[in-house]
């Protein structure tokens, strides 16, 4: 277990870089790991997806699956992956402050 | 220069229900992990991209050494279906039913929507040209989201470099 400073708070990380307390998030430290995964904003589409993983996924520390956002934050497949491209399943759960998914859909 | 992209393709040759399954369940996660996908149907995995039998794929307890009775909800352990059963007329009905409804329970998409969403999260799918002929198939007979009928060269050179998986 290690820490890392993002937007000027330290946090509880694990080795792959997920934060293991999703109790120390907040939206300035969404913003600030983002932007090191390569998203340079966060509009409302992508708080629309964050918003829905801390609404599942605060109590069990684990990311929702991308199947289990498309169906319960009602946004597309296509545009999932538009907004978090290159490996969303691990952005999105990095950016929301949530250990990466269990399971296989 | 920036480093290229791990690349991955599956060869899917297979129509079975239990068969069909691995590509769609690997190339999501791959797809969620940011690697690009590209799936190549050849032969019977061409049931899995044709329109007429993408919604009927089937699993057979017939000569089907792991399919046990036990599946069936009774607790009969090691206890197999036996052959002369599974020749009965509806017993691949009734197998195929047992599956879609476990598969249900977990989540998981059919394989219809299950390509829907490999496609929409930029996966990439063709059709083998010598099954395609063999067959005797056009490409308006299959799924949207097939991009092209490819031959078995033109396969090699567009997965250069990626990690290639056969079922």
């Amino acid at each position: 277990m290690s820490t890392k400073e993002f937007a000027g708070k330290t946090i509880q990380v694990n080795e792959e870089g997920f934060m293991t307390d999703p109790t120390e998030w907040d939206k300035d430290i969404a913003v600030a790991i983002a932007s090191e995964e390569g998203i340079a904003e966060l509009t409302e589409e992508h708080w629309t997806v964050i918003n829905y993983c801390r609404e599942v996924g605060v109590d069990s520390g684990v990311s929702p699956t991308l199947r289990n956002i498309t169906k319960g934050a009602g946004v597309p497949t296509k545009q999932l992956f538009g907004l978090f491209p290159k490996g969303p399943a691990k952005k999105v759960a990095k950016i929301s402050g949530l250990g990466k998914p269990e399971g296989c859909v | 220069m920036s480093e290229e992209n791990r690349k991955i393709a599956f060869i899917c040759s297979k129509g079975d229900l239990d068969m069909v399954y691995p590509a769609l369940v690997m190339g999501w996660a791959a797809l969620g992990n940011g690697i690009d996908v590209t799936i190549f149907f050849t032969f019977w995995g061409m049931d899995m991209i044709r329109e007429l039998r993408v919604d009927h794929l089937q699993i057979a307890p017939v000569a089907n050494t792991s399919m046990k009775m036990s599946m069936m909800g009774v607790d009969t352990g090691n206890l197999g279906i036996p052959n002369i059963m599974g020749v009965l007329p509806g017993m691949t009905a009734f197998a195929t039913k047992l599956m879609k409804d476990k598969m249900e329970g977990l989540e998981v998409p059919p394989v219809r929507e299950y390509l829907e969403m490999l496609v929409d999260a930029g996966a990439e799918l063709y059709a083998c040209k010598m099954s395609v002929d063999m067959f005797e198939l056009e490409k308006d007979e299959f799924i949207p989201g097939v991009i092209d009928i490819v031959t078995a060269g033109d396969f090699m050179d567009m997965t250069d470099g990626a990690q290639i998986v056969f079922i």
